[in-house]
């Protein structure tokens, strides 16, 4: 799904919210080429998220996506369906299961989806799903949005 | 080891101002895929009304973990760290996160606990100016798996 752009569109189209409402599910791929990055922008070097052999020393299936990429990912879903980059005002998750990315070049794929909880004096309450390969990833997932 | 139960309620000493940068900025958007322009061209986010590019809301975990040095690097807590995975975290925003922000961060340890053999150490940042204006507070809360246990299982 193609990000929004332009600031003046995001203004003109800013989307409604209603309780109950479910929110278009964002799909998110990530490659062990992802993890590389994610690790030399956010400084995260544990070798977990690149090593299979450290990975699978510590009882992991293999090389695990950092749970912050994935907290990163639900953040892009959570201010796109905002309508505007500056929205989020609380978002928290809970780590439930790690995303095993394998050695390939299609990698996995995170899907995240939403259920609208509340919309009150100007902001809205989502409640956010987030899976791979059908199992959740994320617990507790919330996040508060100007509206 | 177990955590030093003495600990919680310790505020650490406030961390050297993190210089947020535009480049680290739009490094770490593209690195999570985050192409709105008001993370990468400061003319698209004055638009909005901020002096330059605004940050992803996940960015702010990047001072928080070099805060966070200050107990992973102190004997006394007894932090393994080869046992740790992370288990929650939240942040609770005032505003975002802007390039040219001085970053300060005041670490303080809000809970240890234990179940099922696992601890858990909750730390909350806060995160401010210099001048003392508020911008984001963010809670970490890390697992220390007991004994045998394989990392990454599940928990409710």
């Amino acid at each position: 799904m193609t990000e929004t752009v332009g600031t003046e569109t995001q203004a003109a189209e800013r989307p409604r919210f209603e309780v109950g409402q479910q929110l278009p599910v964002r799909t998110f791929r990530v490659t062990r080429a992802d993890l590389v990055r994610y690790a030399g922008a956010s400084g995260d070097f544990n070798p977990i998220h690149w090593s299979e052999r450290t990975a699978r020393a510590v009882g992991l299936p293999g090389v695990i996506a950092h749970g912050m990429l994935t907290m990163a990912l639900a953040g892009r879903a959570v201010t796109g369906w905002a309508g505007r980059p500056d929205a989020v005002r609380d978002f928290g998750v809970r780590f439930t299961r790690p995303v095993v990315v394998p050695d390939d070049d299609t990698g996995t794929e995170v899907e995240v989806a939403a259920v609208v909880k509340a919309v009150e004096d100007g902001q809205a309450v989502l409640e956010l799903s987030a899976t791979c390969q059908g199992q959740k990833v994320l617990a507790q997932a919330r996040a508060v949005i100007q509206v | 080891m177990p955590l030093n139960r003495s600990y919680v309620g310790r505020q650490l000493p406030p961390t050297p101002p993190y210089q947020v940068g535009r480049e680290k900025i739009r490094e770490f958007a593209t690195a999570i895929g985050a192409d709105d322009p008001a993370y990468h061209d400061p003319a698209a986010a004055q638009a909005l009304g901020y002096p330059d590019v605004i940050a992803p809301p996940t960015f702010a975990v990047i001072p928080t973990m070099a805060a966070a040095e200050q107990l992973r690097n102190d004997p006394e807590l007894g932090l393994d760290y080869s046992r740790v995975v992370h288990g929650d975290e939240r942040f609770q925003y005032t505003r975002p996160v802007v390039a040219g922000d001085e970053l300060v961060c005041v670490v303080t340890v809000e809970e240890i606990t234990e179940r099922a053999g696992h601890e858990f150490l909750t730390t909350r940042t806060e995160i401010s100016t210099p001048s003392g204006e508020p911008v984001v507070t963010v809670w970490n809360k890390l697992v220390v798996r007991g004994g045998a246990t394989a990392g990454g299982e599940e928990r409710a």
